[in-house]
Formats: C-alpha cells, structure tokens, sequence
C-alpha cells in the first residue's frame, strides 16, 4: 500500500515559537519582560558597509610603517579644558548600581590604560572609578541620584543625559533584588525598593530650558568642563540641532543597539532606530548649522570591532562608546560560566537579566559573593587589550583607504551591501553608484 | 558689605568672585543689586556667607547651594535653589516651577506662593511655602519636609517616596500612592521647628496641619497596580 503524501506540519511566521512563549509567559506572570541589553532584532548595521581601499585612482599607507593618528579632542566648542583622548574609542554610561563596584574600577583601569575616557552613570559618582579614570565624565541624569557639586567639579567633562538608544522616551529603572546598603545610600532611597529614574528632567522641559541649564553647570564648574548631550536614536537630526542650539560642546548619539541595564523588551525592540541610520542624519544637521567637527559627535550602539569604528566615523563621527562590548571584554556571557547560565534557565551570549543581580561573571551584580569573583585588574587588562586592538583594527582600515588619521575618513569610502544600508548610510550600493532616495550621482 | 552690579560686572564675575571665597573669609556679606532676571545667579557657592539678592532673579538661581544663605528681595524664576546641599534660600516672593527640585539638604523658604513641582524629586531639602503651591508638586520625592501654610494643587505627592509633606490649607487631590497619615508628637515637633525656620512660626500653629506620606504601594512592581502607574 502506497503512502499518501501528507502535508508537513507548518509553523506560522507571524505566531512563532518564541512569539507563543512569550505569549504563555505574559499569561502566567502578569508583567511584562523587563532585561538588560539592547535590541536583538538583525537590523541594518555596519556588517552591511564595506570599505573600498585603495588602488590605483586613491593610494594606500603602509601599514606599521606610515603614521595613521588616533587621536582626538573632545570639548573644543566652549570648554576651557577641552578633552584630548589617544584613542576615540571611549566607555559609555553605565551606573554603579547595574555594575559592581569592581566592574566600575576594571572599566576606569582598562580606559586610562588605552588612554580614553569612561563614563559614570544613574547614581552617582564611585571611588572606585574616579580613581581609576584618568578622564572621567560625570552624568547628569534626570534621576540626580548622587548628584552633588563637588563632583561635578571632579569630573573632567559633564554628560546631560536625555535619552538612550534602548529606549528613547524611557526612564530607568533598577529593581529592588539590586538594592544594597550602598547603590540605597548614594540614591537616597530605601533599600530594596524598586528604583525608577524619571525620562524627564525635574527641572527643564525643552530646549531653550537646556540651555539655561548647560549655563548653570558652567557657571558651576568655572567654564571649564566640556558638556556633552547624549541622545537616544529617535530623530537624530532635530535632536543634534537642537542640542547645538542649547549650547553643547559634544553630541553623544545612541542607536538602538545600544544597551541599558534594565528595560520592557518591548521598548527596546519597537523604540527608535538602528545606529546605522542615526548618523547620517546627525552628521547633516551638524554640517547644516556649519559644526560638524565644532561640536563633536560620539557615535554609540553596536560598536564592536575597529570596522565599526571606522565606519561610524567615515559616517562623520568624530568619536564612539562601546558598553556592551566592554561587558564582554570583562567577562559578560563568558562560555566559562555555562554551567551557572544553565542553572539561570539560559546560556553564554543570550544572559541578560542583568536587573536580578545573579550575574555569574559578577559584573551586573551587586551581591559581594559575586561581585569579589571578578578581578578588577584583570578586568582593565582586557579592556585595555581590547580597545588597542580595536584601535589597531580602525588604523589597519584607514591606512588601506589612504588615510593618515582616522578622522580622515569619509563617506566615499565606503559602499553598502543591501539596499536598505545604501539608503540609511547614504553611501552607494556596492558595485553601482545608487545611493536609494537620493536622484543623480552621489 | 560688598556690593556687586550684576549689569555692570556680569554673571561670570559675580560667580567666579563668589566660588573664590573661603571658609575663613572676612567679606561674609554680600548684595547683588540689578539682578534683573538673570540667570543663574549665585549658583554653587560653597563658603557661609549671606548673599542678599536685591530683585527678582531668573532661572535657578542658588543652585546647587552649599552652606551660603541667599536671599531674593523679589521672585525667583524656575529650579531656584535646585539640587541644595545645605545652608538657606529666601525668598520674599514667589517662586516658580521646579523649586527645591532634587534638594539634598539645607532650607528654602518661599514667603509666597510656589508654582508647580516644587520639590520634585527632592532628596532631604526642607521646604517651607507661606502661600500655595502648585500641581505636582513633591513628584517623586525622595526624603525631607515639605511645609505648606496655604493649599496644594493637584496630584501632591505622586509616586512619593518617604518624603513628609505638612499642608495646612486644602489638597486639590492626592498623586498616586500619596495618603493623609496620622500626625504624631514627633511631627508636630518636627513642624514646630521647620515653622520656626521658615520664618512662619508667627503665621501658623503645628496643630492646624495635615500630614500626608507614602503608602508606599508602588515600592516594588506589582501589576494589579498597573493602573496606578
């Protein structure tokens, strides 16, 4: 008897197994997903760029031989004391609070080392990473959670936080399981309470405000601090304007890959737009108002390799943040904690419940069980060792395309894969001279 | 005294003349006379001295204070004593929004009436309002005193955390989370002492307020409040 052939079960795209679990999930704990990280989705980002190099009609430098410089000075606008970094390649916020205090050290070893900056975060200004960090930028975040003048006059330039890439528009949040004695001390609050930080500023609301409120932090710290602007990727070419108008120094931009130690997935997976697509758009306001590179622009969000930071600053940027790269470099979703990932119900790469303090690397912890697992000095070793080599990677690139500093870059050095990057990067699909939403050659 | 000409002699000056003084200076009186509005008036001062404001000033002025009194012979424009650390802000009239936003310490007292959020987010400040304040004032606030001889706007207190709000005119209603609570002998000495700081004790009696605090209802997610949020 002959078989008849029988239709083989067929899962639906739109009602997917990882859609269906998270629809029983919500059924059954009533709340929504809340973890660390930024977006998951595969979106357009610089994988989808290449670069062209030299040959005959643009001729290379050689490489180890021919200087390609990496500096680059940040600040320069109003700043009596502008910044000047070896490397361009500098550490994002990230609060004391959803890091250790040994994982805050390890970032301002591994910064000073490579001779770059790092950044604090919602709650306050450490010990732990003041001393550590030769340059240090200190946040000024809606929450004010340890805000104080003293330290803003310690830090050596001040960051007005509006928005995040993972979620423009959002607050903070950090749950009570990472409440200890300390994070509840520097806050103010009551241990083991839910902290939410405000997505607004308790005390200006729009950007003729902003500006009354960079003249009071500089008034404040005697005119000598660079003020930084960070936004979320949202409408990067209003926002960069604007933050201009309010009278920045530096304009630090953050895509949707960029990470947070804690949010709804639903935010940061539907919330802004990929850093692919933000640059461009900043870049075009700052050289419409004639300060590109007057006021510098940091480009963060998926920076991970020396490619990416070539690319971002081919885009136009003149510097970039990495966070979750550095995580990794320290040790984050280490293949060598499998056997804990298990037991938390995940696996290396994919861990990012950082908000319930139970990271086996002791990095997003603020348990001392954990946290004393992690070498702080070993730590800053391989971030030091990591951002060299992204540096190297970024000159390794730049020298191929002719350039003698990476701020030489530019966008005609490079070309897109797809159709989508070609349109966001505003730079020509590979092979052809097509930039989609542009009419005639680029 | 010493007296400074804001129009004259410009807001970098006066602030750079005012950080340079030190704890063991001798010229611990000063006036700023022509304010004019002006911003950021005598912003992160850090010694005693007693700074007297001699007009209306515009936006946060004594911000960030440390130790210094400052007085406002006028109004003071948004975020006035924003982000305090301690010592004292008066004001003879009235403030504008944002007053004593995220104040971690020291005293502010407002003779007349305050506009929104005042003392939003704040974080150990005590505050002292002779007239009204307005909506949303005490959003978020973390810790320290609220006094209020006159009445509330809508939404006191929201998501309040343990701050101690004292009204003694009406609410216009409650934020999320914020209810009357029973007032007790240490409240009632509490407030004694704030009004006698404030410069009101002549204008009210502990007795004649209400207290109202956290319920403390919102302290950890819980999404059968999800309406609350």
């Amino acid at each position: 008897m002959t078989d008849i052939p029988q239709t083989p079960p067929k899962q639906s795209w739109t009602y997917s197994n990882d859609v269906n679990a998270e629809i029983r999930r919500a059924a059954a704990t009533g709340i929504y997903d809340i973890r660390g990280g930024g977006s998951k989705r595969r979106l357009p980002h610089f994988d989808d760029l290449l670069f062209l190099g030299a040959s005959i009609s643009r001729y290379p430098l050689e490489g180890y031989r021919e200087k390609c410089a990496t500096d680059v000075w940040l600040g320069t606008r109003f700043a009596k004391n502008p910044i000047h970094l070896e490397t361009p390649i500098t550490i994002a916020g990230m609060s004391f609070g959803a890091l250790s205090g040994p994982a805050k050290e390890a970032l301002g070893r591994g910064a000073s080392a490579a001779g770059t900056s790092t950044t604090t975060g919602d709650g306050g200004m450490t010990e732990e990473e003041r001393g550590h960090s030769k340059t240090l930028v200190y946040q000024y975040l809606p929450s004010r959670y340890g805000m104080n003048p003293d330290d803003l006059r310690r830090a050596d330039a001040i960051e007005v936080v509006v928005g995040q890439g993972a979620k423009p528009g959002g607050g903070g949040m950090l749950l009570g399981q990472k409440i200890s004695d300390r994070v509840a001390n520097m806050r103010n609050l009551p241990k083991g309470i839910d902290q939410r930080s405000a997505c607004r500023h308790p005390d200006w609301t729009g950007p003729d405000d902003l500006e009354i409120k960079i003249l009071e932090l500089r008034e404040i710290t005697n005119w000598e601090k660079p003020i930084y602007i960070k936004i979320g990727g949202a409408r990067p070419y209003y926002d960069t304007a604007l933050a201009v108008k309010a009278g920045a120094d530096v304009v630090v931009l953050d895509g949707m890959q960029g990470g947070t130690a804690a949010t709804q997935d639903v935010f940061i997976e539907n919330v802004g737009m990929p850093t692919l697509a933000c640059i461009p758009q900043a870049v075009k306001a700052l050289q419409d108002l004639g300060m590109h590179r007057k006021v510098q622009l940091i480009v963060s969000g998926g920076i991970r390799t020396g490619a990416d930071v070539a690319k971002a600053m081919a885009l136009g940027a003149d510097a970039v943040a990495i966070g979750t790269a550095a995580l990794v470099a320290l040790g984050d979703n280490d293949p060598i904690h499998e056997a804990e990932y298990r037991k938390l119900g995940t696996t290396a790469g994919a861990y990012d419940d950082w908000h319930e303090g139970k990271d086996p690397a002791g990095i997003t912890t603020q348990d001392p069980a954990l946290f004393n697992r992690f070498d702080p000095i070993l730590g800053g070793r391989r971030l030091k060792n990591y951002l060299k080599v992204m540096t190297l990677e970024a000159q390794t690139i730049a020298r191929a395309c002719g350039k003698s500093h990476l701020h030489n870059l530019e966008p005609e050095d490079l070309c897109a894969l797809t159709v989508e990057a070609a349109a966001m990067a505003g730079v020509p699909l590979a092979g052809t001279d097509w930039v989609p939403g542009r009419t005639g050659r680029y | 005294m010493q007296s400074f000409d804001l129009t004259a002699q410009g807001l970098r000056a006066l602030n750079s003349t005012l950080h340079g003084l030190k704890e063991q200076t001798n010229e611990t009186v000063w006036e700023i006379v022509n304010p004019k509005g002006a911003h950021a008036i005598a912003v992160g001062l850090d010694a005693p001295i007693d700074v007297t404001v001699r007009g209306s000033t515009g936006y946060y002025c004594a911000g960030m204070n440390k130790q210094a009194t400052v007085r406002i012979k006028g109004s003071a424009g948004p975020g006035v004593a924003e982000n305090m650390m301690s010592g004292t802000v008066i004001i003879d009239g009235d403030a504008s929004q944002y007053a004593g936003a995220t104040g971690r310490g020291g005293l502010l007292v407002v003779k007349g009436n305050a506009a929104s959020r005042c003392g939003i987010s704040m974080k150990g400040i005590d505050i002292v309002v002779h007239g009204n304040i307005g909506h949303m004032s005490c959003f978020m606030a973390q810790s320290g005193n609220m006094v209020v001889l006159g009445d509330a706007g809508d939404a006191l207190g929201d998501s309040l955390y343990e701050a101690r709000l004292f009204v003694r005119g009406s609410v216009k209603s409650l934020g999320a989370d914020c209810i009357e609570k029973e007032m007790r002998p240490e409240h009632l000495e509490l407030l004694a002492d704030l009004l006698k700081r404030g410069e009101a004790d002549h204008l009210a009696k502990p007795e004649e307020f209400k207290r109202y605090g956290s319920a403390r209802k919102l302290y950890n997610f819980n999404v059968d409040n999800a309406s609350a949020y």
